[in-house]
């Protein structure tokens, strides 16, 4: 298994035709040791004793785009919720597996959980920038709450870094002053982007990040999220099946049928489950006869 | 084409419906009666200001605007009488009392929002208000019986040891008899803070628990802690709340009566300590006061009501100011 | 997969590392405030003693967590013990006064606290002499007439705020929040001004009704109003697309949906009328005996019977003003349960009242 690894490293299109066949051994299973990246092993959740999400198995590779697709309710979002320890702010969620990052467990190892959330960073379904801070203050509230020290310098290479890879520095360089609901809603998304780029993280997960956007904001943050995923990892939710085939390489699909936990259906590279899918239901979900 | 469609479509001259309705006599009645209802409040209010000014006209007349500087009480003899000395000690307990009960009903409100375990949280919030339900009374005799004891032994600590700071000043050479640090102002405004803070916290807890869920789970994405999470978002959400919480606690503290009355020993003098024993409040100036008056005394108290009623309502009216400007959780659908 | 027996992980809510920092930290505290206190600066007074003991704790406990966990954690770490201590803090004086005054008060409540009144008592009298039966009528008669006149009223206005919702609507509620304000004594003072002094009329249980009115009266309208809120707009537009009136669709929709909610409302308000001493002092006179007629002559009520008496110099008046108090109390804290109670009924529960009411017309 471990060669496969060494292959997905390399990967582009005319290798993973080969490689993506080791890589699933059977549909809703999908692991790889991986000493790199982000990945999850028998995942479980609970809200209370409901269990929501079962068996989840699926790695999600260093420096690409990951994309979970798949109906409503069928634990997409509570999975990547998992991945940087937001799911068990609900009261009663619990869950059982293990994930890693590069290698270490996120939940039973050393790494506290405020540093495993600022190594795993999150976008939100709905913009959310801090109204009672500048657009500057929001960009850089990640090193305030994380207690990161920096001098003025490093300060301001970081907001205008993380402001030009977000996509929104040449907007907003003159009205850094300005509170971050003054933007329009793409932009606020972009302001949220950048935020969680600031504090450097190594995975960034997205929730749906343009369903509440319009179009043309929507490829923007589309554009922004390949341009990004040249240096870091990205795990993205998503309901637009066009926008999976756009900017993923990687896809799992989530399905709970009725009265079970949601599960992977199947996962693995988004050119293939888009075109030729193994399972009948993920021919029906991409093909829209349902969800 | 469609634009032209759409201008000679504008042409035609609209005729709008009236729309009216025409009620039968109950629903007609029930409008009426609840309308009348509704006005009761403003009646109430123009007629208690009115009342008050025309029983406290005479006393007024008569002092005029040394009613407020003067510091004595002697209108029952054709003596001089004003609030000069009462109106800052009642300002005073208040902001003891503040003092206290801000602080704890921040704290309070955070425990019930953002700390307490969810099934916890309504039981907690119903003994702040049963908190809330008990007479001042009571309080009043738990503070004089239980209370007043135990705080003197802080009072004559702080005048031993910071008499310099003219706040906690104690006459004469220390070491002070324990005595009189007893019915203070500060033992006034430690009993009253029981009263404000289940006022504060109810209001504070409100608007924390509207604080956007989005906001609080972006900032721990970032790496922050619940503190951070508190420090960046609920709390400068909440700032109005604290604000006007703080000034309602102010509004209700300054008419607070009975538990003054029972605790304070009345002066009519100034006196800048609130550790020293000797205090006063218009409403307690009021309840003690009134059953020995006679018709120039009892005048002399309605103005003194009067100051009291104008006080209060000016407080509440920059606490509705401030709560009502603050961010409403409406505006955020996250 | 799922025959494999998961281990589950739980979030934990406390980190024992912390929880041993705090203790830790405690444990400190009290030994170096114990040092401090009965060693170098003498003091005597628990009170001073635990307010010191914890300002070095919370001292400590940040010197110790910035050392183990570092600044942020350790921010967080006090930050925690700082609230969870402020709210145990808040329920100290509530368990301290209920069992303070039940402590002071027993002693003296006998069966005829509630029979007889203080006809036979003089002030030297043993504190079991005598009861509080004049006063219990008095309280009871000036509430239920507060509540007479505030009730119906405060739900009108409440309703016209909310459902009329007429022009000067917003005018009304600023007017109403500050009328909630209005000091309990001033209350009384216009009472005496107006009822008293103005039409002539004498001081009577009425008279202090009146009072407690002005107070009762805002808080009735903002409870209700808040509860009348809650109602659904889809089952005010569900019964005038029925061919409702607006009066049928209060009457037979609105208050019925939320009348658990205002049985809650009106209780709670209650429960803090009955304790008002401030504007009685001014209106009902007091009294030493019976007088079960509201509208003629002086009455005597429960606060004011506590609040006249606890000022007696002798004892056995003293005693007898705690017992007061203690019964004072238990009204309270009855009404307040009650209400509770009431408070988790949903608008479907149907009362045993109703279900008979149902069986005669032959619906149930």
């Amino acid at each position: 298994m471990s060669t496969i690894n060494t292959q997905s490293t390399t990967s582009n299109t005319s290798q993973t035709s080969s490689g993506d066949q080791s890589i699933i051994h059977s549909a809703g299973e999908v692991f790889i040791e991986s000493p790199r990246g982000l990945s999850a092993r028998n995942v479980s959740c609970w809200f209370g004793e409901k269990k929501v999400l079962e068996g989840v198995n699926l790695v999600m590779r260093p420096l690409e785009v990951t994309a979970l697709i798949g109906p409503s309710g069928c634990g997409k979002s509570t999975f990547l919720r998992t991945l940087n320890r937001m799911h068990e702010l609900v009261p009663g969620a619990s869950l059982a597996g293990e994930i890693q990052l590069n290698g270490d467990d996120i939940y039973r190892g050393a790494m506290p959980l405020t540093e495993v959330r600022r190594h795993i960073g999150m976008v939100f379904q709905k913009p959310n920038p801090f109204p009672a801070m500048t657009i500057a203050e929001n960009v850089l509230s990640g090193l305030r709450l994380s207690g990161l020290k920096v001098d003025r310098h490093e300060r301001d290479d970081i907001l205008e870094t993380s402001l030009k890879r977000a996509g929104l520095w040449k907007e907003v360089k003159d009205r850094l002053g300005e509170p971050g609901r003054a933007l329009s809603g793409g932009q606020q998304q972009r302001l949220c982007i950048a935020r969680s780029l600031a504090v450097k993280p190594q995975v960034l997960l997205m929730d749906e990040p343009c369903s509440a956007l319009d179009p043309s904001s929507t490829r923007r943050i589309e554009e922004t999220v390949q341009e990004l995923s040249d240096t870091i990892t990205i795990v993205i939710v998503t309901h637009n099946m066009q926008q999976a085939q756009r900017v993923s390489k990687f896809c799992a699909f989530f399905l709970a049928e009725e009265n079970q936990p949601g599960r992977i259906v199947e996962a693995d590279l988004t050119a293939k489950i888009f075109t030729t899918p193994r399972d009948e239901r993920t021919n029906a979900y991409v093909s829209g006869h349902f969800g | 084409m469609i634009p032209t469609q759409e201008q000679t479509e504008s042409v035609v001259p609209e005729e709008r419906i009236e729309i009216a309705v025409r009620r039968d006599v109950p629903d007609r009645i029930y409008r009426g009666v609840a309308t009348a209802a509704g006005f009761t409040t403003l009646a109430l209010m123009a007629l208690i200001g009115g009342f008050l000014l025309f029983r406290g006209a005479s006393a007024l007349r008569k002092a005029g605007f040394s009613f407020l500087t003067t510091e004595m009480w002697a209108p029952d003899q054709g003596g001089d009488f004003g609030i000069g000395a009462v109106l800052p000690y009642t300002i005073q307990i208040s902001l003891v009392a503040l003092f206290i009960a801000v602080p704890i009903s921040i704290a309070t409100a955070l425990f019930i929002t953002q700390y307490a375990p969810t099934r916890i949280r309504r039981p907690l919030t119903s003994l702040v208000d049963l908190l809330a339900a008990i007479p001042s009374l009571i309080y009043g005799l738990w503070g004089l019986f239980y209370l007043q004891p135990r705080l003197i032994t802080v009072g004559k600590w702080m005048g031993d040891n910071l008499g310099w700071i003219p706040l906690f000043k104690a006459s004469g050479p220390a070491p002070h008899s324990i005595g009189q640090f007893a019915a203070s102002t500060f033992v006034a405004g430690v009993v009253v803070s029981l009263m404000v803070i289940p006022l504060c916290t109810s209001v504070m807890r409100e608007v924390f628990a509207q604080a956007p869920m989005g906001e609080q789970e972006a900032a721990l994405a970032l790496g922050g802690t619940k503190w951070g999470v508190i420090r960046d978002v609920v709390l400068p959400f909440g700032r109005g709340g604290i604000i006007g919480g703080a000034m309602l606690g102010l509004g209700r503290a300054l008419g607070e009566t009975i538990a003054v009355t029972l605790i304070i020993s009345p002066m009519f003098v100034r006196q800048f300590s609130i550790m020293e024993q000797g205090s006063n409040s218009i409403a307690a100036l009021i309840a003690l006061k009134f059953s020995e008056s006679n018709a120039n005394g009892i005048s002399a108290l309605m103005a003194a009501g009067l100051a009291l009623f104008l006080l209060t309502l000016l407080v509440n009216a920059i606490a509705s100011v401030i709560v009502g400007k603050g961010r409403s959780g409406a505006q955020t659908e996250i | 997969m799922s025959e494999i027996v998961e281990e589950r992980i739980k979030p934990r809510r406390f980190n024992p590392d912390e929880v041993a920092t705090v203790a830790l930290s405690f444990a400190t505290a009290l030994a170096s405030t114990w040092l401090l206190l009965y060693v170098l600066l003498p003091f005597d007074g628990a009170l001073g003693f635990w307010l010191i003991t914890y300002i070095v704790f919370i001292a400590v406990v940040l010197i110790n967590s910035r050392r183990r966990f570092g600044k942020i954690a350790s921010q967080d770490l006090v930050a925690k013990v700082v609230v969870w201590s402020s709210a145990l803090l808040v329920l100290v004086p509530l368990v301290l006064v209920v069992f303070y005054v039940i402590g002071k008060g027993y002693h003296a409540l006998r069966p005829r606290f509630f029979t007889e009144d203080q006809r036979y008592v003089g002030a030297l009298s043993d504190a079991t002499e005598g009861g509080g039966a004049h006063a219990i009528i008095g309280t009871l008669q000036q509430v239920g007439l507060a509540a007479m006149i505030s009730i119906p009223l405060g739900v009108l206005s409440a309703v016209y705020l909310n459902e009329v919702k007429g022009r000067f609507a917003g005018l009304l509620r600023t007017l109403t929040d500050a009328m909630s304000a209005v000091p309990s004594i001033v209350a009384g003072l216009f009472i005496y001004a107006s009822w008293i002094l103005a039409l002539g009329q004498q001081q009577s249980g009425f008279a202090g009704a009146l009072a407690l009115s002005v107070l009762f009266l805002p808080t009735v309208t903002r409870t209700a109003e808040v509860v009348l809120r809650l109602v659904p707009g889809g089952l005010r537009e569900a019964s005038l697309a029925l061919g409702g009136t607006d009066w049928r669709t209060t009457s037979t929709v609105v208050l019925p949906t939320s009348r658990s909610g205002l049985a809650t409302a009106v209780i709670l308000g209650i429960a803090r009328v009955i304790g008002e001493t401030a504007p009685l002092i001014l209106t009902v006179g007091g009294a030493f005996v019976v007088n079960t007629n509201p509208f003629g002559g002086k009455q005597d009520a429960l606060p004011f019977f506590v609040f006249r008496l606890v000022r007696f110099p002798q004892e056995a008046q003293i005693q007898r003003a705690w017992t007061g108090a203690l019964v004072l109390l238990i009204l309270v804290l009855v009404l307040f349960v009650t209400a509770r109670m009431l408070g988790g009924r949903g608008p479907d529960h149907i009362s045993k009242f109703k279900r008979k009411r149902l069986q005669k017309k032959g619906l149930a």
